[in-house]
């Protein structure tokens, strides 16, 4: 393709939109990778149920809304409650016995993922649910030339709402501390009185409720299938990979993705940009494989 | 030296497979695999294949396709079966999983030892198991729409093919919204077949492609595309994309301002199921070009809807077009069974014989809840009446074009050069025959 036609579609306005459509595509992917960047980050966990906690915050926010009648606004935090429990449970149950095999949690969580996937079709069945949403959420704003839709904006509000708190919860609270000093040398820490299993519960519990969080909005833009969590999962897992597993790395990388995924598609097409996107993301972690901001820590 | 090495494999094969199954007492099969048994005896159940996704991605559209086979089986076994032998279905799920799809082809044949295969619902698995289909001979009626561009002996359809997909579409959509129209698409075989028959429609029509896109299988991130459209500025998009990115790109047109009465989508593939899982608001309003709709106002679809939703295969409580396509089928076998049963006997029935005996074969106006259809006796594809609908703010369709008659199914229309299917292969320009082409 000549450099020619590769720009010759050019057209500020267009461009300046393409250029806010990434900023939400890049919200979305964020959002689908904030759990699992805390689970990752601070557990060594590579949780392969990931795409499945998403997808069963989709089913909370369905079963919620269809049988419960509970307006949509309240599924949305509900969904973060149920698939914390899960995790919860799931951590007890399970993880909690493989932190010192990092490799084996893959396996395990892999195996996790099936019967999730398995035990919801087994209850709601193979056929797409619905999601309603507020008829305000429906529509589109126009700013001059500018469109982008209002539930987009919506998910831009809830993705930049979680980074937040994440951060202060973080930086900003006595719990906060003992999760960066568990993540930096678990021994050392537990020999200062910091109860590192709990920790390990409470942010596997909160990796979890995330997920669930940004399934209940997924379910809204996309379709609520039992399958729909493997589309996110890889998704989520770019992120956190190129961001290096903290939480400024997954902001950065999910801001660079998104926006780069919008201008390539921008210029040539969707199928192409995908493209382009993956072979950059391989490119950039040959070069460098601990990711952009990566913990000083020893890695475990 | 191929033919040698062809026939030692086979021998091989026949010699290893014997010996492994041999000391499990699978000798019988063993003879039947030799031809020593006839495929279906009087008086005995007809064995018949039934190979749809009941897991996994393809399992939205196929599980459908199960219900409804078993529904028209039982239906037609009630009534007397096949000349007094009831059909007897032998139910796989292929796991939406490629391989799967070509192994249990191959355990339903030489195993199981069905007479045809009902199966299938994309066409890349049609494409894994027709080789294995033409290598034994079989038969497999594949019930849905595809692009054509095949010629084998063994296989009969019963959905419409791109020549007759979009043809009263195209006009209808450029009379009604403009001359400027965008595709959008999946990014796989049946799409851009369908898109390359579209755009012939579309110069007849005299309308002007301003867009072509295509999104990859299983995305749901519309947002680039859309953004093309609102430049582009067409009367009308036309769409071929599938399964749950379908649902993921009416959800996001809505969502990004788009308005259902200024440019509407029209589509080869969103229907009822489609339209209930989106949500009756989104779906509102858009056309779909189908041989098939759940609102047909005829008595044979009444008893059709009504049957089916009140059996204990109407659980998902709908009927579509590729339903209604499967459940012909089903009557497609049976004429074709008692035909080719009249012609050679019990003795001498073949799969290829049934295949044999269905050209020209009718399923009346009283038994296809479409209304008359016929197969096509050189193609074996379906002659049927495309029809457009719009869907409703009930999630319904209102039928706003019915073609006056039934259209020939032309797998090869935009390949002239190629040849011309018929019954015995495809014949090719300068008049060499090509067998099992796909």
């Amino acid at each position: 393709m000549a450099l020619g036609s590769f720009f010759g579609s050019f057209e500020l306005s267009s461009f300046i939109n393409a250029l806010i459509l990434g900023v939400s595509i890049a919200s979305i992917w964020l959002l689908a990778a904030l759990g699992l960047t805390i689970i990752y980050g601070t557990a060594g966990v590579i949780n392969m149920a990931h795409g499945e906690f998403i997808m069963l915050g989709a089913y909370s926010s369905y079963t919620l809304q269809s049988y419960l009648g509970l307006p949509f606004f309240l599924c949305v935090p509900a969904s973060f409650v149920i698939v914390a429990a899960v995790g919860l449970i799931l951590e007890r149950g399970l993880i909690r016995y493989l932190y010192k095999r990092p490799l084996d949690t893959l396996l395990a969580t892999f195996g996790v993922s099936l019967v999730l996937m398995q035990g919801v079709r087994l209850i709601f069945g193979s056929d797409p649910k619905y999601l309603a949403v507020p008829q305000i959420f429906q529509n589109n704003m126009q700013l001059g030339f500018l469109n982008i839709s209002v539930f987009r904006v919506v998910v831009l509000a809830v993705t930049i709402g979680a980074a937040v708190a994440l951060w202060a919860l973080f930086y900003r609270t006595r719990f906060g501390v003992q999760v960066r000093a568990v993540m930096q040398n678990k021994e050392m820490a537990a020999s200062f009185g910091i109860d590192a299993d709990r920790v390990y519960m409470l942010t596997f519990a909160l990796g979890a409720g995330l997920a669930g969080l940004a399934g209940s909005l997924f379910g809204v833009l996309n379709i609520v299938l039992p399958t729909m969590g493997a589309s996110y999962v890889v998704q989520a897992f770019l992120v956190v990979v190129v961001g290096g597993g903290t939480l400024a790395g997954s902001v950065v990388a999910g801001g660079a993705t998104g926006e780069l995924q919008s201008i390539f598609a921008y210029f040539t097409n969707d199928t192409f940009a995908r493209f382009v996107l993956f072979v950059l993301i391989v490119v950039f972690l040959r070069i460098r494989p601990q990711g952009l901001f990566a913990p000083s820590a020893t890695r475990r | 030296m191929g033919t040698h090495r062809r026939d030692f494999l086979k021998k091989t094969a026949l010699v290893g497979g014997a010996l492994v199954a041999a000391p499990y007492g699978f000798v019988r099969n063993i003879d039947q695999a030799w031809g020593a048994e006839s495929w279906v005896k009087k008086g005995q159940p007809i064995k018949i294949g039934v190979l749809f996704s009941l897991s996994g991605a393809l399992a939205v559209p196929e599980e459908d396709s199960t219900l409804v086979m078993q529904y028209a089986i039982d239906e037609i076994n009630k009534a007397g079966g096949i000349d007094g032998s009831p059909i007897e279905p032998v139910i796989v799920d292929a796991k939406s999983d490629f391989t799967v799809y070509s192994e249990k082809t191959k355990e339903l044949i030489l195993r199981n030892k069905v007479v045809a295969l009902f199966g299938c619902y994309t066409s890349a698995s049609r494409k894994a198991i027709m080789p294995t289909v033409m290598a034994q001979n079989h038969l497999l009626y594949y019930p849905t729409c595809y692009e054509g561009a095949e010629c084998t002996q063994n296989a009969i359809c019963t959905g419409p093919l791109a020549n007759q997909h979009s043809k009263d579409l195209i006009p209808f959509m450029v009379e009604k919204f403009g001359k400027k129209v965008f595709f959008v698409g999946s990014n796989y075989v049946w799409p851009k077949e369908s898109n390359k028959n579209a755009k012939i429609w579309l110069q007849q029509a005299g309308g002007e492609l301003v867009g072509e896109e295509y999104i990859p299988l299983g995305s749901s991130e519309f947002g680039p595309v859309l953004n093309k459209i609102r430049e582009a500025k067409p009367g009308f998009i036309f769409s071929t994309v599938v399964g749950a990115s379908d649902i993921a790109f009416h959800k996001q047109f809505k969502q990004e301002g788009f308005k259902v009465d200024s440019m509407p989508i029209a589509s080869l593939t969103t229907g009822e199921i489609e339209t209930r899982a989106m949500g009756n608001e989104f779906g509102a309003g858009h056309f779909l070009s189908a041989p098939y709709f759940q609102t047909m106002d005829n008595p044979t679809n009444h008893k059709f809807v009504e049957g089916f939703l009140k059996s204990k295969y109407g659980k998902n409580g709908t009927t579509h077009y590729n339903m209604e396509e499967t459940y012909i089928s089903a009557y497609v076998f049976k004429y074709g069974l008692e035909k080719a049963l009249a012609a050679v006997g019990y003795d001498a029935l073949t799969p290829r014989a049934i295949r044999d005996h269905s050209g020209g074969i009718k399923v009346e106006a009283d038994v296809a809840p479409e209304g008359l259809i016929w197969i096509d006796d050189k193609n074996f594809n379906t002659w049927l009446k495309p029809k457009i609908g719009q869907c409703q703010a009930d999630g319904s369709f209102k039928i706003v074009k019915s073609a006056d008659e039934n259209v020939a199914p032309d797998p090869y229309s935009i390949y002239p050069e190629s040849g011309k299917c018929t019954a015995d292969g495809l014949v090719a320009p300068d008049g060499k025959i090509r067998k099992s082409v796909i």
